[in-house]
């Protein structure tokens, strides 16, 4: 029967697929993914769930509008090119969204079959049609790969994200000649030294980087701006800039012993395990794999890290943090995850003092338990300490996940940049800096944000440099 | 790919390796550093960039082999290049003209005193360097120095150069003799030889600049793995460094903080490794 066949009804009927997940007490003794994907009949299946609706609620929950009915009723008609077309059109990385987005408060939030139910799994179908193209990637077309006529008129973008690579693929495509600027000795930014491979395997982040290599963009790594070459020579040497750097600065929580050894930032736990391989045997940095990991925060960033923490061998792993399991800021579905994997969540603590042994490493730390009081600007209940509940958490290793701010090497050294007050760069609708023909986007105007806003802004961007450039 | 014009030994374990790396050689000033990583699956290393030729468009770096990374990028020889140099990181060295300056430098902390005796020399200070090593053959850069210091002083533990025992002892001698007396003091070199330069010049109020080196990853103030306490303060060496005032550096922190990964496997194994050829080495 073909799905057009299908009543209003009888897509009801149907319930959410369930993806395929590594089973918990094996996955937390490897780095492979957790989810396995669905096959190709359960996504279709699932795809037939979705109403059509006329009115496109979905659309409106997604950053980039991905045209959400369209490219699933096309997967539910069984039309793979053309449900990845489609997809492949809207959202450029496609295979890292579909994984990473929180689809719960996006997409899948507005999606009307939520309302009494559960949403179409949006993330999951889109996983699926993105990774089905990946492996018929015969058909360049299918990726907006359309040669299209050189302008001559070149860009850089500064930073290898999300951000800067959807901007440099959009600006490829329209002709323009693009070179990207990345400080580290590799493309991805948080995608390849935050994002753990068991979430995003590198895999996906290197071929989204050789399929904009094909479109003749240029990458040169080790180029730190601000350092190497300062945004004022690079708008010497290029028509127009886009700088999309990240927020890559690391809060820690200003209490006593912050320093033993075993202390890090989430930051540069998850660099030394991701970008330099210190999960692999054969790895040349190291890591110091604690047997008791307790981490501080509730995002994304925090469960990557406790969860990395118990594969290389913490248990208990602790996640610590300061109000309750409702607030925590994380992914639904990773905290589900990190519970089936054993992970242990103490809430409503605060640290107070990081206590170390005879030789500098970290043993303990001292914590206090706190109570929610009333709300605060943010509508949030407070949490408030308790007088004398003060308690002892052993730890060898200890990963500070409280967040990010804008990392200053960039604008320091380009005081023409307007900035607020929290060091983010501030651009007009045109995502125009103060200096014309600078460009930002993503985690370095907002702060730590998403990956498919950082994608927003790129595509964003792509679309005002293209007009601008066209004027000068 | 950053090609690697020459590689010559200094001494022993010591080499002096000239990259090609023209953007970092513009915009490099003394006192900053690279991130270096020899191979694809090699660890970024900090080095110090003794010399840059902005016409050739290449750096010198002075590098011990120490453990696996450095031994690794000393390991490199023309036409071949390093994977990764990236640069240059940290802040501009702090060049006043004082008068009379100390440079000290212990082992290869010599290589990163290089530039920083040279640029003092340059703003007109009067500069004397103190260096020093275990025995003669790892006293590096003497006759560098010698270009543009007024005088070289040198220590050796075992005497087999200049005065016997450690750096301090001669730059005691310069604080004792008003007459030679500095007016500020670099130190760079192992914490124990920075800590204790520190508090030799600390009752006498003499301006003492160190240059750390903690363990670093990105080298761009993303992971906070560099920090050292600073005047009770937490600073990022990699961006608010490498240079401090040195009477104001937990020195014991950050000796302990060095030694984080002293026991990993790997390096035990790298260890291990490096004494079974000493002595199979020995042997022959
Ligand atoms: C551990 C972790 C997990 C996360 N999980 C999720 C998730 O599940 N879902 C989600 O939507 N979001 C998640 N986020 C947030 C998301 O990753 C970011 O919002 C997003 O990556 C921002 O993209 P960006 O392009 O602005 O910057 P980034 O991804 O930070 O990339 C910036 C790039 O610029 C480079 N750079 C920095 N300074 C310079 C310079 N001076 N010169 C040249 N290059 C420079 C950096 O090295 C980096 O490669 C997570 C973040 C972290 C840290
Ligand atoms: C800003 C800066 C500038 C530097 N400049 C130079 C230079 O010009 N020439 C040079 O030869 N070296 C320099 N160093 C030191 C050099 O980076 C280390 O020797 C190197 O990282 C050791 O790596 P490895 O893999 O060879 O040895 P490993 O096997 O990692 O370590 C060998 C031994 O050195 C200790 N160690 C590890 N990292 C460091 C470190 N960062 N500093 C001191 N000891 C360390 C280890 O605990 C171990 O005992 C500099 C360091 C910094 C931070
Ligand atoms: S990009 Fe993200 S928000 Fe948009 S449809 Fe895909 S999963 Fe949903
Ligand atoms: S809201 Fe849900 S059911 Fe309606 S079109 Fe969007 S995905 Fe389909
Ligand atoms: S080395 Fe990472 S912040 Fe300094």
């Amino acid at each position: 029967m073909s799905s057009n066949d299908l009543t209003p009804k009888q897509r009801l009927a149907i319930e959410r697929a369930k993806m395929t997940e590594q089973a918990p007490e094996r996955r937390v003794t490897n780095f492979e993914e957790v989810n396995q994907g669905l096959p190709e009949a359960v996504a279709v299946k699932e795809a037939q769930r979705c109403l059509d609706c006329k009115n496109k609620p979905c659309i409106e929950g997604c950053p980039v509008g991905v045209r959400i009915p369209e490219f699933i009723t096309a997967l539910a008609e069984d039309d793979l090119p053309k449900a990845a077309e489609i997809l492949l059109t809207d959202n450029a990385l496609p295979c890292t969204t579909g994984r990473v987005c929180p689809q719960e408060v996006q997409c899948e939030a507005l999606c009307i079959r939520g309302k009494k139910g559960e949403p179409v799994a949006i993330g999951w179908l889109e996983r699926f049609v993105a990774d089905w193209a990946a492996q018929h990637a015969d058909t360049p077309k299918l990726f907006g790969n359309k040669p299209a006529k050189k302008t001559g008129k070149t860009v850089c973008v500064v930073g290898s994200g999300p951000g800067g690579l959807t901007a440099a693929g959009e600006l490829a495509r329209m002709g323009h000649d693009v070179t990207i600027f990345e400080a580290l000795h590799a493309t991805g930014g948080v995608l390849r030294y935050g994002i753990p491979e068991f979430r995003l395997p590198k895999a996906i982040v290197d071929r989204e980087v050789a399929n904009l290599e094909s479109l003749g963009v240029k990458i040169e790594c080790n180029v730190i701006v601000g350092k190497t070459i300062t945004v004022e020579e690079i708008m010497e040497e290029f028509d127009a800039c886009f700088v999309a750097n990240g927020a890559g600065l690391p809060m820690f929580m200003n209490i006593p012993g912050e320093n033993f050894r075993g202390v890090y930032s989430a930051n540069e736990y998850l660099t030394r395990v991701n970008l330099m391989g210190a999960y692999r045997d054969d790895a040349r940095t190291p890591v110091v794999r604690g047997k008791k990991a307790v981490i501080f925060g509730g995002g994304n960033t925090a469960m990557d890290s406790v969860r990395t923490a118990m594969r290389l061998g913490a248990d208990p792993a602790i996640i610590a943090y300061r109000r309750s399991r409702a607030e925590m800021p994380a992914r639904i579905e990773e905290i589900q995850h990190a519970e089936e994997e054993g992970i242990q969540f103490d809430f409503l603590v605060a640290p107070l003092e990081i206590l170390g042994d005879e030789d500098g490493s970290v043993r303990a730390v001292k914590m206090q338990r706190m109570e929610l009081g009333e709300p605060d600007a943010s509508g949030r209940r407070r949490p408030v300490p308790i007088e004398g509940s003060e308690f002892e958490l052993e730890a060898d290793v200890i990963i500070v996940a409280i967040g990010v701010l804008a990392n200053p090497i960039l604008t320091n050294a380009c005081p023409a940049l307007d900035l607020n007050k929290w060091g983010n760069i501030i651009v007009d609708e045109n995502t125009m800096t103060s200096i014309s023909g600078v460009f930002a986007g993503g985690d370095i105007v907002r702060g730590g944000a998403t990956v498919i806003l950082a994608m927003g802004d790129g595509k964003h961007a792509a679309n005002q440099i293209d007009v601008f450039l066209k004027n000068i | 790919m950053f090609e690697v014009i020459s590689n010559e030994v200094l001494t022993d374990n010591v080499h002096r390796m000239v990259i090609k790396a023209p953007r970092i050689a513009k915009s490099r000033q003394a006192g900053q550093f690279v991130i270096v990583r020899s191979d694809a699956d090699a660890e970024r290393i900090p080095l110090t960039i003794a010399d840059a030729d902005v016409a050739a468009g290449t750096v010198t770096l002075i590098i011990q082999a120490l453990g696996d990374g450095t031994r690794r990028i000393v390991g490199i020889e023309p036409p071949d290049g390093l994977k990764d140099v990236a640069g240059p990181l940290g802040l501009p060295t702090h060049i006043e003209k004082w008068g009379k300056v100390a440079c000290v430098g212990g082992g290869v902390g010599t290589a990163v005193l290089y530039p920083l005796a040279a640029a003092a020399a340059e703003a007109g200070n009067e500069v004397t360097a103190v260096i020093g090593g275990r025995t003669e053959p790892l006293v590096i850069l003497r006759n560098e120095l010698a270009e543009f210091c007024d005088d070289v002083l040198v220590a050796t533990e075992d005497g087999s150069l200049g005065t016997k025992g450690f750096v301090t002892a001669v730059l005691q001698e310069l604080l004792d003799d008003e007459a030679k007396r500095p007016a500020a003091v670099f130190a760079v070199g192992p914490v124990g030889m920075m800590k204790a330069v520190a508090e030799q010049t600390r009752p006498y109020g003499i301006k003492t600049l160190v240059s750390l080196n903690p363990i670093m990853v990105d080298g761009t103030g993303m992971c906070g793995g560099c920090r050292v306490t600073v005047g009770g303060e937490a600073k990022f060496a990699c961006v608010d460094g490498p240079e401090f005032d040195g009477h104001l550096v937990d020195f014991d922190e950050l000796a302990s903080r060095q030694a984080t990964y002293e026991k990993h496997e790997k390096h035990e194994a790298c260890r291990l490794a490096q004494q079974l050829n000493e002595m199979k080495r020995g042997q022959k």
